[in-house]
């Protein structure tokens, strides 16, 4: 076979054109990532996808796979560092997954269990941040927001709104919202956007449906996020 | 400890409650008739079970609850100081959980804001020396002592507790397998 590569020595093949993750994703291979969604531009941002091409790190999600390409995925080295990674996020933000509606559906919360994440490890930072309930339909906790980017890219490329936006850089870095005021509530956000409903965390919650399916029985709670490779789609509840 | 026919070193524990609901306590009750084979090859020593109020030398010390106050960093660095093995159960324990929500606010703020008298709705902040003093911060266990293994849940299920408490026990490394990990 031409357009083959191997992911830990196991043959996949691949499209020209197509990405590591997504050839991966096609093949039934879990690769972890939560920045990466397949309607949206590659962001490579959250970093959670990096491999080992040929031995050295890439992101998943933006490198091209190629002929005779070694792909290592599942690495005692790699699994480490995405666990660093996910810490390094719990920490950020203000990840209380107790007191959280998102809480069973969140693939932040979903990698933790997939990497056995014990605790956040690093030293919390608690940082201060709002919530903006001033829309009808959609609340957002910037307290939860890991700035994957999926909702400024899903308003910016599929909506065609830009409602959302990330502003300043590192630690500073935060969501901001494009309308006059700065609130959710006077832009052109619809709770029909696509925006509303790619976060992969609690930061976009639609308000009065955060219950409708009771924790304990969500779909992480029921199954690993690795899981999802089986059926290469996200459950619909995580969507 | 010297009971005739009694050849076995009971394994001795400790358990606290700090910032948090005792929900991790109730939990550890949910491992139910378990309790029995536990009682036989482990001890409690400081307990809200025993009602021991200082602990001494221990094997395994489980903590559920944040650091909240001066009481709390003492009872904490008193169970560091007697266990072996020190246990962060649960969210609070972890990474402060819901107390920490107050992380945010000014702890003077809040306390005036709170504390009011009645009649003139001044501010009244409780004062006496029998009160702990309440630090700035809720902090998770790991920012005041070292904290050997966490468990994570809120609260972990009985079931989790018994998997990481024999684990423990045996010396074998504690691991939860998924359906036995939650943070929620």
């Amino acid at each position: 076979m031409d357009n083959e590569f191997t992911i830990d020595e196991q043959p996949v093949p691949f499209v020209p054109g197509q990405t590591i993750l997504e050839a991966a994703k096609a093949a039934g291979v879990y690769i972890p990532h939560l920045c990466f969604q397949p309607d949206f531009k590659r962001h490579g941002g959250c970093k959670l996808c990096t491999v080992l091409v040929n031995g050295r790190t890439q992101t998943a999600c933006t490198h091209k796979a190629a002929v005779g390409q070694e792909v290592d995925v599942n690495t005692p080295e790699l699994d480490a560092m995405r666990r660093s990674l996910v810490q390094m996020l719990f920490i950020e933000g203000n990840h209380f997954c107790p007191a959280c509606e998102k809480s069973g559906a969140c693939q932040l919360q979903a990698l933790g269990y997939e990497y056995e994440m014990m605790s956040p490890h690093f030293v919390e930072l608690y940082p201060h941040r709002e919530v903006d309930a001033s829309h009808p339909d959609v609340l957002l906790d910037f307290n939860r927001c890991i700035l994957c980017e999926l909702c400024v890219r899903a308003s910016r490329d599929v909506d065609h709104k830009e409602v959302f936006a990330v502003a300043g850089r590192g630690l500073d870095a935060k969501l901001i919202i494009n309308s006059p005021t700065g609130k959710l509530g006077d832009s052109a956000f619809a709770v029909t956007d696509r925006a509303a409903h790619v976060c992969p965390v609690g930061a976009i919650i639609v308000k009065r449906v955060g219950f409708a399916t009771a924790i304990g029985e969500r779909p992480y709670d029921l199954a690993q996020i690795s899981a999802e490779a089986e059926s290469c789609e996200l459950p619909e509840a995580a969507k | 400890m010297s009971n005739p026919g009694q050849d076995k070193v009971k394994v001795r524990l400790a358990t606290t409650s700090l910032a948090g609901c005792f929900g991790c306590h109730m939990s550890f009750l949910d491992i139910d008739e378990r309790l029995f084979e536990l009682a036989e090859i482990a001890e409690f020593d400081r307990s809200p079970f025993t009602d021991i109020k200082h602990c001494g030398p221990c094997d395994i010390a489980l903590i559920e609850g944040g650091v909240c106050n001066a009481d709390n960093v003492h009872v904490v660095r008193e169970l560091r100081a007697n266990a072996k093995i020190l246990v962060a159960v649960g969210a609070c324990a972890i990474n402060g959980g819901l107390p920490a929500l107050r992380n945010k606010l000014d702890i003077e703020d809040i306390l005036r804001r709170v504390y009011r008298n009645p009649v003139t709705d001044e501010p009244c902040v409780p004062n006496s020396p029998e009160l702990p003093l309440a630090l700035d911060k809720v902090y998770p266990l790991n920012e005041i002592v070292r904290v050997d293994y966490s468990l994570p849940g809120c609260p972990p299920s009985g079931d989790a507790i018994w998997k990481f408490l024999t684990d423990l026990i045996l010396g074998r490394m504690p691991r939860l397998e998924p359906s036995l990990l939650h943070y929620d």
